[in-house]
């Protein structure tokens, strides 16, 4: 402030704060600035960061065992795998209502098939128990029936269980979703529950009214548990209800009444239902969120005390995770080696002659890498050229041909080949800018040409190297037809584990948990070279 | 000091000559003798052969023909890191990836020099150029003038009998270069050393050179100490090259003791010294330098033959007047005078007699 008599803020020459003018000016520049890159904004948002944000959430969430049963995750809460002690008459009868909710949605299986992934087996005794579930209480409704002819009519339950304004209105053309009544809640929690969500489930999967369709039988099965536990229960409503739920509760003291186990019944369907792991597993996966996908993506699983490494045979991310790496730095340093030389050659050529170079550099980009790939089959099998040419030249014997294909070699050989470019072209572009007559400073210093060469032109050309190394070795750890196609057993890649579970095993959230755990890697990759190299050592020209 | 005895020549070009590519010679027949110490310039128009010489000096060119001696012994097929020849180059090609004193520590260490003597060196040669406090700065670091100090010193630093400049000040501005033009001559003279040095700036080989070497198209024009260069060139593109000059073309009538008749193309007679003409009847150009002629009658010489000039234009230049004269047909004939308080200055469309000394009018081939 170069006035001195002035002391609050700089002031424009409106008698703004200088400040706010600039801001103001500035503005419209930063509104021009947002407007212009504004389509690629959105583009990369929505066909890039979402869908990674999406991916990277799959691999924690869990819903789908909450979602689908409800009851049963919360009825499995109190149970102790360990105690030895059979799971819990509650327990079946939550899964139950659970499962024929979800079999009627057909949910069923897909809940199978994720607690599949983390104890193999669970998915057929799901697949089996939805296709009993209409059968289970069927000898309640039986005796609810011949007790009162009223228990076959949907009215009655709508009478019992419905709020009386939704019932007033029901059986329209556009009914509103079920609501039940807050007396039923209360009085029988269960068999309300139940109830709504079957009406709430045949509504939406059928369209159907619960006023015009028959209850299933566990609903009676619900019924009946909750006048065993609450005999007072009639009292809390009002005329024919009433009279019905005296009736009924009369009859159920009686003992000529009869009554099943759930437990049993599941049982029947299949024995493993009563494997205090399958109930371990529920238990383990009844979280929202899971680490699972995690543990099993780093060769861990879910012990009873906390995360365990799997048996020695089953572990196999950490292989193959190291074996990316260390394959895609191989991958990279025969780049290196091999592109070095090139990229100098191309640099220090007269421009027309380095142009006519820089096509045959840049051929490979112009042919399917499918082709590049499969001519790779053809060069390498043992059948194949290079074999039959060392054969040819007795250097090799007939009967002992090399491998070279379907194992780590071939699909170094081929990915070095496919990703040769990419090394070559931020080399070239960089050895492009150093000046010869550093050379030749060198050298009139009295550098050998060696020296001058080691001392002078390659650390400048270092960050060429930096940056086709970086490209390289992050193509490299991600790819997948090549390892896929020539790899083999031995030469394949994480994402080929990742292709895997995405298109076959369909396991995504443990292929999102791969997939993240790889992203996160080339991250500290990149961070460990920007500590030790520097990032603004790399350049791509 | 042209025709230094063998005994003492330092470097010697002999029969030098080259070809890129095949076809036309871009050095033609060069012949130079330089003896120990000596300051040599070789000043030309781009692509006059001077680098191409320098190149071939330091061994990043290889002679077509021709030897290249130094000290005695034939370099031809000696590789340029083992001619211990000092050599600053047009960008300064400092190392950007090292500090300036790693930069001057390089020609040291690849010499296998001990740690504490190459520190010592490398202080000493940084002292000298007065970037002692630089040493552990990067190169990006430095400004133009700064930078080429250090390259200065990074030639000197192996102490090399002879050192090569390729148009080192090129790149610095009006006053920096003057700066270091004097810095540079300084340095060369203290510690002994032979240079050449190439330039195409006149003002710079008129300044530093102990001698200089004019060149053009692939030859030598003319080599010769700068006030013999400027005052005696000895054909019309030394005379055209080297400051400024005045030209009248013309045919020889005369040549008799020391002195030539020229008649010129409009049929005026004057008399001038034959350089390069010899006999009577061979077309010539008269060159004379502007500051050379006088129009004031009162201090014209007697008896010297004077020429009708009008005046076409006035330029105030400060120190001197600079008027630019019709004469003889050449409307580009120009004067100089210094801005003394008796000056007059002449008004265009003036009507003036000049003249000037008979030894300050060469007759130079046409």
């Amino acid at each position: 402030m170069s006035d001195m008599t002035q002391t609050g803020p700089v002031l424009a020459a409106d008698g703004t704060p200088l400040k706010r003018s600039l801001a103001r000016a500035l503005r419209m520049q930063k509104m021009r600035a947002l407007a212009l890159i504004a389509p690629l904004l959105l583009f990369v948002l929505l066909t890039f960061i979402l869908p990674i944000a999406d991916m990277l959430f799959r691999s924690v969430e869990n819903s789908i065992v909450t979602d689908t049963l409800p009851r049963t995750t919360v009825a499995v809460q109190a149970y102790d795998a360990d105690s030895g002690e059979a799971p819990s008459e509650a327990m079946f009868d939550a899964l139950a209502y659970d499962l024929v909710v979800a079999a009627e949605r057909k949910e069923h299986t897909r809940v199978g098939s994720r607690l599949n992934y983390e104890n193999a087996g669970i998915s057929s005794i799901f697949r089996k128990a939805g296709r009993s579930m209409d059968d289970m209480g069927e000898i309640y409704l039986d005796q609810f029936v011949d007790l009162d002819k009223a228990w076959k009519e949907p009215e009655t339950f709508v009478a019992l269980f419905a709020d009386p304004d939704w019932a007033a209105e029901a059986g329209g053309d556009d009914e509103s979703r079920f609501a039940y009544s807050d007396t039923a809640a209360e009085v029988l929690p269960g068999a309300t529950d139940a109830y709504a969500a079957w009406a709430r489930t045949i509504q939406d999967q059928d369209g159907d009214s619960p006023t015009k369709e028959k209850p299933w039988a566990p609903i009676y099965m619900a019924l009946y548990k909750d006048l065993v536990q609450n005999p007072d229960a009639p009292a809390a409503f009002g005329g024919d209800t009433a009279a019905l739920l005296s009736a009924a509760v009369t009859a159920i003291q009686a003992p000529e009444w009869q009554t099943m186990s759930t437990r049993e019944a599941f049982a029947e369907i299949d024995k493993d239902w009563l494997d205090p792991e399958v109930w371990r597993t529920i238990k383990t996966y009844s979280g929202k969120y899971t680490n699972g996908y995690f543990l099993n993506a780093a060769d861990f699983q879910k012990g009873p005390n906390g995360p365990e490494l799997r048996p020695e045979l089953e572990r196999i991310y950490g292989t193959l995770f190291l074996r990316t790496m260390i394959m895609s730095m191989a991958i990279t340093v025969s780049c290196i080696v091999l592109g070095y030389p090139v990229a100098w050659i191309l640099a220090n050529l007269p421009s027309r002659t380095a142009n006519v170079l820089m096509i045959l550099v840049l051929l490979p980009f112009w042919t399917s890498l499918l082709v590049r790939t499969s001519a790779w089959k053809v060069m390498l099998q043992q059948q194949g050229v290079i074999n039959d040419v060392l054969v040819w030249l007795g250097i090799v014997a007939d009967d002992a041909r090399l491998v070279m294909i379907n194992n780590q070699f071939g699909t170094i050989v081929a990915m070095t080949h496919i990703l040769l470019p990419f090394m070559i072209l931020p080399m070239y572009s960089v050895m492009q800018t150093i000046n010869p007559s550093y050379l030749r400073a060198a050298k009139s210093l009295g550098a050998t040409n060696w020296t001058a060469f080691w001392r002078v032109y390659f650390p400048q050309s270092v960050p060429g190297i930096g940056a086709g190394s970086i490209l390289v070795f992050i193509l490299a750890i991600g790819y997948y037809i090549t390892p896929e196609l020539v790899g083999g057993t031995k030469g394949v890649f994480i994402s080929n584990r990742i292709a895997f579970h995405i298109s076959q095993s369909l396991n995504w959230g443990l292929a999102a948990a791969l997939g993240t755990i790889l992203l996160v890697v080339v991250l500290l990759l990149y961070w460990a070279y920007d500590k030790i190299v520097g990032i603004d050592n790399v350049k791509l020209g | 000091m042209a025709d230094a005895s063998k005994s003492d020549a330092f470097v010697e070009f002999e029969r030098v000559q080259k070809s890129y590519d095949g076809e036309t010679l871009v050095v033609k027949d060069l012949n130079l003798t330089m003896p120990k110490g000596e300051f040599l310039t070789m000043l030309g128009p781009s692509g006059s052969g001077k680098t191409t010489c320098l190149m071939m000096l330091a061994g990043f060119e290889t002679a077509t023909h021709g030897d290249i001696r130094l000290g005695g012994t034939s370099i031809n097929n000696i590789p340029p890191h083992k001619r211990g020849i000092g050599m600053v180059f047009q960008n300064y090609a400092l190392f950007p990836h090292m500090t300036i004193a790693e930069n001057l520590s390089f020609p040291l260490e690849v010499r296998k020099l001990g740690k504490s003597e190459r520190e010592a060196k490398v202080k000493r040669a940084l002292d000298m150029v007065e970037m002692g406090s630089f040493g552990g700065r990067r190169p990006s670091q430095l400004s133009g003038g700064q930078q080429q100090r250090v390259a200065l010193a990074r030639a000197l630093v192996f102490e090399p009998e002879l050192v090569l400049m390729d148009e080192p000040l090129g790149a610095l501005d009006k006053q920096l270069r003057e700066k270091m033009q004097f810095e540079i001559t300084r340095l060369a003279h203290d510690l002994g050393i032979t240079v050449v040095y190439v330039t195409h700036d006149q003002t710079e080989a008129l300044t530093m050179s102990d001698r200089v070497a004019v060149f053009n198209d692939g030859r030598i024009q003319q080599l010769a100490p700068p006030d013999q260069l400027y005052e005696e060139p000895s054909n019309s593109f030394v005379a055209q090259f080297i400051g400024e000059n005045n030209t009248l073309e013309g045919t020889v009538k005369e040549i008799s003791g020391g002195r030539a008749l020229v008649q010129l193309d409009d049929g005026e007679l004057i008399t001038a010294t034959p350089v390069n003409v010899s006999e009577a009847g061979q077309r010539t150009r008269v060159s004379i330098r502007p500051e050379r002629v006088e129009y004031n009658k009162d201090r014209l010489q007697e008896g010297v033959h004077t020429l009708k000039a009008e005046v076409l234009e006035f330029i105030y230049m400060g120190d001197i007047f600079r008027t630019r004269l019709r004469v003889a047909g050449n409307d580009e004939f120009i004067i100089k005078t210094r801005n003394a308080p008796d000056q007059t200055r002449l008004q265009p469309g003036q009507q003036i007699e000049i003249g000037w000394l008979p030894e300050d009018c060469r007759a130079l081939d046409a």
